[in-house]
């Protein structure tokens, strides 16, 4: 089964940017469990792009604007729900951000 | 051969209450589809309904429904054209043999069967509270969606989409369908505990006509408490809702009197309280709380212990009870736990201390539509001899409630305060 962990955290979490994952992608890899990660810039650098009425719409900015903002991203694979919160659990985001687990659809 | 068309009613009722849960359970275990699971449950017993009374009951009532139900699934995965494997899977499914051996494997064998597995599934943290309980009532127990929003004070379309969406989650999120391992069963007992104490309820007060007392339910809860308690010797609130459970089953006889009418506690005939079970919760809540972790069921079960355990309604240790409700509040700050905090207070320092509290929580619209509010107001009306507002108050809660007893014993209130109004 195939998850998405979205890191997400507000401003004060720009501050761990720097801070690697402390050995858990190292781990995820060993178990084979680790697709694709990646860490992102900034929400200000983030530009939101709709086609209405074959209109391009394009804002600068991210799509919600709400406190907190995603930050990074891992896609992993595991048995169920309680091996994919476990693995949640042991990434250092979520000693101060929040990680979201979305299962992907089929 | 022509069995009795009500004798088969009673029969396939008797096999829903029993066998439900187990079925579904089974199912789920066996094709991993709980909406499947759940309609060839339903299929079987309809099928009972139709075969039982020409080929007569069966034996074993259990295994056939069972054995008719993983039949169902067959056809329906065979019809989907699923692979062989999965076919050979669910034909080979463990089924409940028709020999004793079946028996067995009630609740000395400390096995976890698969309705405790299934429990720990529904009660997943992953799921909302309200979806963990409806799921647990629906799968386990087989009540209807309509007695589940009733329980619940929701309406029914809401509590149905409760349930689609719970199946989904656990379908689509792939929550695990076992009992967690050692290290996780800490943090996923509150919820299970929660939900067997609802069921309990569910089974001491049915909410929906005349049969008052659904005894297989609170059996189920009591038993499946039974297996927690020896799956976790250490968790002393499993021990704390046991010892809940019996002390409450144990006044089960004194509840109802000779036409079905609820009595209340006051004056229930304590001679025809369970001595055995009185005594079994008391020393199971007392080697819970031995533990020095109280917790809001050691609590609950306290309170009932201090009923249980009083020689008549008079020498009730009120004081007490009111303490332990103001301990529970910190658990639980629910707003009927504060209508039993202030039905204590008025009994341990007088109807007028309590009549405000219940004022108050009648204001802050907290619970409303719950028919023992507007009765409890009117309880206090009626001992502080303002009749015509205790006969408004009783027209209220009357308008509220929906058993048949608790509609017969409000009616009886009402006239009383009428007469003396």
């Amino acid at each position: 089964m195939r998850y998405l962990l979205l890191i997400c955290g507000d401003e004060s979490a720009a501050a761990h940017a720097q801070d690697g994952c402390g050995g858990w992608m190292e781990d995820m890899q060993e178990r084979g469990a680790l697709r694709a990660a990646g860490g992102l810039r900034p929400p200000a650098e983030a530009r939101t792009v709709r086609v209405r009425r074959r209109q391009l719409l394009l804002s600068d900015g991210p799509f919600a604007e709400t406190k907190e903002q995603i930050a990074g991203f891992c896609i992993i694979d595991c048995a169920d729900l309680d091996e994919a919160t476990e693995a949640a659990a042991r990434h250092p985001a979520a000693a101060y951000g929040t990680i979201e687990i979305r299962p992907f659809s089929s | 051969m022509n069995t009795d068309v009500k004798a088969v009613r009673a029969a396939v009722d008797g096999a829903f209450r029993d066998e439900w849960g187990r079925v579904v359970a089974t199912l789920i275990r066996t094709t991993g589809d709980w909406d499947l699971a759940e309609e060839c449950a339903q299929d079987a017993f309809a099928m009972a309904l139709q075969r039982w009374p020409k080929d007569g009951i069966p034996g074993r009532p259990g295994a056939w429904l069972t054995t008719a139900a993983r039949n169902r699934a067959i056809d329906v995965l065979r019809r989907k054209a699923v692979g062989a494997a999965k076919l050979r899977e669910v034909a080979a499914m463990t089924l409940p043999p028709d020999s004793p051996a079946y028996e067995g494997e009630t609740d000395h064998s400390g096995v976890p069967d698969d309705r405790l597995r299934l429990m720990f599934t529904c009660c997943h943290p992953a799921l909302s509270l309200e979806a963990r309980v409806a799921l647990t009532l629906r799968t386990l127990a087989g009540l209807t969606t309509a007695e589940i929003a009733r329980a619940f004070l929701a309406s029914e379309p809401t509590m149905a989409k409760r349930l689609v969406r719970a199946k989904q989650k656990i379908q689509h999120a792939r929550i695990p369908y076992r009992v967690p391992p050692a290290h996780l069963l800490p943090e996923r007992t509150p919820g299970v505990l929660g939900v067997l104490y609802l069921l309990f309820n569910e089974g001491y007060a049915a909410t929906a006509g005349a049969d008052l007392v659904r005894q297989n339910l609170s059996a189920e809860a009591i038993r499946l408490a039974r297996v927690l308690v020896r799956l976790m010797p250490d968790e002393p609130e499993a021990a704390g809702l046991l010892a809940l459970m019996l002390l409450h089953d144990a006044r089960r006889c004194a509840r109802l009197d000779a036409s079905g009418d609820l009595v209340t506690l006051e004056d229930q005939d304590r001679w025809l309280w369970e001595a055995t079970a009185i005594g079994e919760g008391v020393a199971i809540l007392e080697a819970a709380l031995r533990h020095g972790r109280a917790g809001p069921y050691q609590i609950q079960a306290a309170i009932a212990a201090c009923h249980a355990t009083a020689p008549t309604a008079d020498r009730t240790d009120w004081p007490q009870i009111a303490a332990l409700y103001g301990r529970l509040a910190e658990f639980l700050p629910t707003p009927v736990v504060e209508l039993n905090y202030a039905v204590a207070v008025g009994m341990a320092r007088g109807p007028g201390a309590g009549l405000p509290l219940v004022e108050a929580l009648e204001a802050s619209g907290k619970l409303a539509g719950y028919h023992l509010l507007p009765a409890t107001r009117a309880d206090f009306l009626r001992r502080l001899g303002r009749m015509p507002e205790a006969a408004a108050a009783y027209r209220e809660a009357l308008e509220l409630t929906s058993t048949d007893a608790e509609r017969r014993y409000l009616s009886r209130r009402l006239a009383e305060a009428s007469a003396q109004a």
